[in-house]
């Protein structure tokens, strides 16, 4: 009989790649954890690392990761903490190798297995799959992949918690994996430990809310929580978040004493309506969660329990992210001053339009905002402030193209604004804008059955 | 009296896509009814006209105390295409929290 722990600690250390450096070694040393989850990918990471892949196949993985690891292995070999992390992007294997050579040379050879996660990488297989029928079509538009394969930049599934557990069952410290869901390295630790079934619907929801509350990081423990900010204590010292998990699926969430922050209802609250869709039906390749079953405590200070979450059976199908080339945008800044700073800034835009327009040249889409005055709530702002009295205002105009030519035209004609147009502006420090390649995401839904997950274990 | 939704909820707001989720949290439970019968999603499309191109659509989540918007075609293609300052609906919540709504004194 295997004995099972009574409670499982899973600390959140990043909430994206380029979140705060000192959380991981904050949250393996500022008190007991079993299990580090780190967070590295959004939508538009794996092409940027698909890139770098195809330039130097040696890359292609989130390379702060290797830092991290350098910075806390000591720590986390010594006291037993397991890392879960999708820092592996599209070469999972070498950021492995890269994480081994760095436990070797701190002389923990021999102490520490890594445990490799990939089969979610569609991007060699794309042309077999729609050749057999999987068109990949686009859950937005309906359109089939096909319409744009020539420009595919990289392609992945989302891969579950199953592959971190069998990592973790094998024997792994460290589990680096590609697409792995944001929610899965939370999930697969628990399942882990606490034996659960992978049709334990309700246990692996509740695994999956755990997930989606710590994968943001700080964002459920005061970060960007606009209930009662401006008294939310010690934001400079922010405590991230924890996940203690029981058998039965229920969990607190908190955080480790002497750290900033808050963890209260409503900023556990604020976190999971983040990026929600229909809340009875949070998909995941593990499960279904149902958020309406969802019941929040204040169990404590800095302590909210959640319970009584509802899960059910996992679909037929994975997510697929696709990215692909799409065209060019490019985006101009000006700053006008009072007097009549937005009517200046209002002008400024009118010329611009006009001298576009005479030069024949076409866009997909040019918008403009002004900063300051309505580029964050439009319209809705304006009618409550008196306009006359605005210091300044930004004025921001983007273009975009399917071709790069009309783009960069577009960005020869901000700066002879400032001579002749509109008066009292100043902010062209940096220069002519660039145009910039812009990298669309392509969401799709493939057959389970027809993405193989694989696990391999590497020994330091 | 009329009384803004800043006083009476927090919010917060995220992306998938083109579509920015708006999930608004009464500030106290007693609130949530005032919220689910005068916050729809009609209302919410007029608040917003002309920043957004398409449907709005609305959840309820009593067990929160909070509603779920989407705002489709609020983002101008979203992510890495548009070309909005908010181009991934960080603080479309902020905006609703603007609306009007009548409460009884």
């Amino acid at each position: 009989m295997i004995s099972r722990p009574t409670t499982v600690r899973v600390a959140g250390g990043q909430g994206f790649w380029g979140d705060w450096l000192e959380a991981p070694y904050r949250q393996v040393t500022g008190g007991p954890v079993d299990y580090l989850m780190m967070d590295y990918l959004a939508e538009v990471t794996m092409s940027i690392l698909q890139k770098q892949k195809s330039r130097d196949p040696a890359r292609g993985y989130a390379s702060d990761f290797i830092t991290q690891m350098e910075r806390i292995l000591p720590t986390v070999v010594e006291r037993g903490i397991k890392v879960t992390a999708n820092a592996g992007g599209v070469n999972p294997r070498a950021c492995a190798m890269a994480v081994a050579a760095v436990a070797r040379k701190l002389g923990l050879s021999g102490r520490l297995t890594i445990g490799v996660v990939t089969g979610d990488d569609l991007l060699g297989r794309l042309d077999g799959l729609i050749a057999r029928g999987h068109d990949l079509k686009n859950l937005d538009t309906g359109r089939p992949l096909h319409d744009v394969r020539d420009r595919v930049l990289s392609a992945n599934a989302y891969l579950g918690a199953a592959p971190v557990v069998e990592a973790l069952q094998r024997g792994a410290q460290v589990v680096i994996t590609g697409r792995v869901t944001d929610t899965g390295l939370t999930l697969g630790p628990l399942m882990h430990a606490f034996g659960w079934a992978d049709d334990a619907w309700d246990r692996i929801a509740a695994g999956t809310v755990a997930g989606h509350i710590i994968e943001c990081g700080a964002q459920c423990s005061g970060g960007n929580c606009l209930h009662d900010w401006k008294r939310i204590p010690d934001m400079a010292n922010v405590g991230y978040p924890i996940v203690e998990a029981r058998g039965d699926g229920s969990f607190d969430i908190v955080k480790h004493p002497r750290t900033g922050g808050r963890i209260d209802v409503a900023s556990v609250t604020e976190q999971l309506v983040y990026e929600m869709g229909d809340p009875n039906a949070y998909i995941t390749p593990d499960g279904v969660a149902d958020f309406t079953t969802i019941q929040l405590k204040q169990a404590g200070k800095d302590r909210v329990r959640v319970s009584g979450i509802k899960g059910k059976p996992a679909t037929d199908k994975l997510k697929v992210s696709v990215a692909y080339f799409y065209g060019y945008k490019a985006v101009g800044t000006l700053v006008y001053a009072w007097p009549d700073a937005l009517e200046k800034a209002k002008a400024a835009d009118r010329i611009l339009r006009q001298r576009l327009d005479d030069l024949g040249l076409t866009f997909e889409a040019m918008h403009t905002e002004f900063v300051g005055a309505d580029a964050t709530h439009g319209p809705l702002g304006l009618k409550d402030i008196d306009v006359a009295a605005i210091p300044e205002v930004q004025l921001r105009v983007g273009v975009r193209a399917r071709d790069e030519a009309p783009v960069d035209r577009f960005t020869r004609e901000i700066a002879p604004l400032i001579l002749n147009g509109p008066p009292s502006v100043t902010g062209f420090a940096g220069g002519r804008p660039k145009p910039e390649e812009i990298v669309a995401y392509w969401p799709a839904l493939i057959d389970k059955k027809m993405v193989e997950p694989a696990v391999e274990l590497i020994e330091t | 009296m009329k009384r803004r939704l800043v006083d009476l909820a927090h919010a917060r707001s995220g992306d998938k896509g083109d579509t920015a989720n708006i999930g608004l949290i009464a500030l106290k439970p007693k609130d949530y009814p005032i919220l689910v019968k005068q916050v729809t999603a009609a209302r919410v499309a007029r608040h917003f006209k002309g920043m957004i191109n398409g449907p709005v659509e609305r959840f309820e989540l009593p067990n929160l105390h909070a509603l779920n918007f989407l705002l489709h075609g609020a983002l101008d293609g979203g992510g890495t295409v548009s070309l909005k300052t908010d181009a991934q609906g960080k603080v479309f919540s902020t905006a609703l929290l603007r609306m009007e709504i009548e409460v009884k004194t």
